[in-house]
């Protein structure tokens, strides 16, 4: 299994994509730290791009590389190899190699510039999220033999998380504004990653804000040690589920 | 030989004065194991203009009235111990100094002000280099004017669990008139310094941290100056009402946080001015409600929740030359202030040009942000805050202003933060 993620890495490295994004990513880190002599507001942007951009590249470069990557796949399959390994295998030399450009990306300017736990808690929301829509990838590329309808699923995913969610979850709360909302609102939270990445940061960034009015519920929750593992945990189940059903797919999916 | 008579007279005569003045200012000094042995036994026999000297020791005094005008001086702090009985010591004429003790222990109970020095209706006292702890009221001066407290360090309840209904004000000014109050520390109390119809006091110097409720409060106090003064870590922050021609200079408000801590918070403050203070880490900065003709600059608020939060029914407050970094929200407000106005401050969320480089942005800003708007209205959506729907309507609603207060504008951005030169 091991020897299959290997050789993954080695494909991603040939085709210079992963590089060019880990360079994006540098540049953008750099330039944002460079331009401003205040850290804390260069994280603030620098966590904006993280939310766009890391889902983004993530759930399209991998969606496309399973894609290319299919006749490789249908020839390790002749082999005696478990089908679930080589999917994992792929996961793992995919999701890797997109942590590697980001930690080299945006992960060493900030611990360089920006040291200190809001920088950590970026970065590691950072790799969780890779992770995450690295497998919400796996998962519509297993779904549909087409190329084109699977990478426009993923893009629809992404959007989905990204824009569509909080709009959503913002009409939710001018409908209902008359009730207390603070635990439906911490519920859905749990439904989005990229919102569950971004209040993880907050917690840190705005802490002066997220004492006020309402702020106290999600600090209590989220603040917390208690919270924090919890939210690692959540986390990690989002990008364990998408994973495991395009496993089970991929099982039983006739190539 | 006349002039040489003329010069003999005079030493006499300054002789004379001089033992007169000797005979006027004794010094009494006090300590258990000589002739007096109390407090109280050397204000029988003392003079007005005495010096009573107490010797480092541990005093039980209880509702110790002072009647002479003397000096209480204290020698390596001596421990005035009130032994939860009431007051600990009551001065009740003009001209008093009290010095270098260590007072502590008052009664406690809302029954009546308990004070560790209380002065009543009196002139010229001076309390300095005191040290109180665990006394309910530490400095009272009700109806006490032209007096000095000077660099005492108060202590509240030594008590855990202690609320902040169960602890008084640190130093309470009723009625009082022309006190300086400088260098004093004060924490563990209620409020740190609370005026009531109190006039013309300069508060300097002073540190105010970790009490219960406000670092400062004060109400119906006109023509007061605060200088230099640090409020941090307080419950509430410091709350300043119903008083005008209020002077606020270089004091810092920080961290003071929670959903009803303000840095600083003014109902009905007018014609007041608040220059060059630093408002830091607060949850919310400055809180205005229905304040009018008041000046602000050269203030700095730096990573404070909202920065300023005015409500509309504020008038005529100008603010200029302060500088707004790091701040969730800039300004927000509950509807659309009128006559207010914002030129020439620095906004780090600013993203506009200056073409000519003079330093002052070509396009005007609007600090009051859409999302602002928002959370006043729906406090839940902060979830959402640093969302990218959010960061698109924000930036919708810059480029073409509808729903944001037009009111709210500075027409003058600085390029760069304000320094004072």
């Amino acid at each position: 299994m091991l020897k299959i993620a290997k050789y993954t890495v080695y494909d991603i490295a040939r085709n210079k994509i992963i590089l060019s994004y880990a360079i994006f990513l540098l540049v953008i880190s750099l330039s944002l730290f460079m331009l401003d002599n205040d850290p804390s507001r260069s994280l603030s942007s620098l966590m904006s791009v993280m939310l766009i951009v890391i889902p983004l590249v993530g759930i399209i470069f991998s969606t496309i590389f399973i894609y290319n990557n299919s006749e490789f796949i249908e020839l390790l399959v002749a082999q005696p190899v478990k089908r679930s390994y080589i999917l994992l295998a792929d996961y793992l030399g995919v999701a890797g190699s997109l942590s590697l450009a980001y930690l080299i990306g945006m992960a060493l300017p900030v611990t360089i510039y920006a040291p200190g736990t809001t920088g950590l808690y970026l970065i590691v929301t950072g790799i969780a999220l890779t992770f995450i829509f690295t497998s919400i990838a796996f998962f519509c590329a297993v779904i549909s033999r087409d190329k084109a309808r699977g990478i426009g699923m993923a893009l629809l995913l992404w959007f989905f998380f990204s824009v569509v969610y909080d709009g959503l979850l913002m009409g939710f709360l001018f409908l209902f504004n008359d009730y207390p909302l603070e635990k439906p609102v911490l519920f859905f939270t749990m439904f989005n990653p990229i919102d569950l990445a971004r209040i993880t940061v907050m917690m840190k960034m705005d802490i002066a804000a997220l004492m006020g009015y309402t702020g106290a519920v999600y600090r209590d929750f989220f603040g917390t040690s208690i919270g924090m593992v919890f939210t690692l945990i959540l986390l990690a189940i989002w990008a364990v589920i998408p994973l495991i059903i395009a496993v089970q797919i991929f099982r039983k999916k006739d190539l | 030989m006349k002039p040489a008579m003329l010069y003999k007279l005079v030493i006499l005569i300054g002789i004379l004065i001089t033992g007169v003045a000797d005979a006027a200012a004794h010094t009494i000094i006090v300590h258990p194991s000589l002739k007096v042995k109390n407090i109280s036994q050397a204000l029988q026999q003392a003079h007005n203009g005495d010096t009573i000297l107490v010797k480092q020791g541990r005093y039980a005094v209880a509702n110790l009235g002072i009647d002479k005008s003397v000096t209480l001086l204290g020698e390596g702090y001596p421990v005035l111990d009130g032994q939860m009985k009431g007051d600990v010591l009551i001065v009740n004429v003009n001209h008093v100094i009290i010095k270098g003790f260590h007072i502590c222990n008052t009664n406690k109970g809302s029954l009546r002000n308990y004070a560790g020095i209380r002065c009543e209706s009196v002139k010229n006292i001076i309390i300095e280099n005191n040290r109180f702890n665990n006394t309910l009221f530490p400095v009272y001066l009700p109806k006490t004017s032209h007096s000095v407290v000077r660099n005492n360090v108060i202590n509240g309840s030594s008590h855990e669990n202690t609320t902040a209904m169960e602890s008084g004000s640190g130093i309470y000014l009723w009625y009082a008139s022309d006190i300086l109050v400088d260098g004093n520390s004060v924490s563990g109390q209620r409020d740190g310094i609370y005026f009531e119809f109190s006039n013309g006091c300069t508060v300097s110097n002073n540190r105010c941290k970790n009490n219960y409720r406000y670092g400062l409060h004060f109400m119906f106090s006109d023509s007061n100056t605060y200088i230099k003064n640090i409020f941090s870590d307080n419950g509430a922050g410091v709350a300043v009402m119903y008083s005008g021609h209020i002077i606020m200079l270089q004091n810092r408000f920080e961290y003071n946080w929670g959903p009803a801590a303000y840095g600083l918070l003014l109902k009905e403050i007018n014609d007041s001015r608040i220059s060059d203070n630093i408002f830091g880490h607060n949850t919310t900065g400055i809180y205005m409600e229905s304040c009018s003709r008041n000046q602000f600059s050269g203030n700095n608020f730096n990573m404070n929740g909202w920065a300023l939060n005015i409500l509309s029914d504020c008038t005529g407050n100008r603010f200029d030359h302060n500088n707004f970094t790091g701040n969730t929200f800039d300004v927000s407000t509950n509807g659309s202030p009128e006559q207010n106005s914002f030129d020439a401050n620095y906004w780090d969320k600013y993203a506009g040009y200056d073409l000519n480089k003079d330093g002052i942005g070509d396009i005007p800003y609007y600090p009051v942000s859409l999302y602002s708007k928002i959370v006043e209205n729906i406090p839940y959506a902060i979830t959402l805050f640093r969302s990218f729907v959010v960061s698109l309507l924000d930036k919708a609603e810059r480029a073409i202003p509808s729903l944001i207060p037009v009111s709210v504008i500075d027409h003058h951005p600085l390029m760069q933060q304000y320094r004072k030169s």
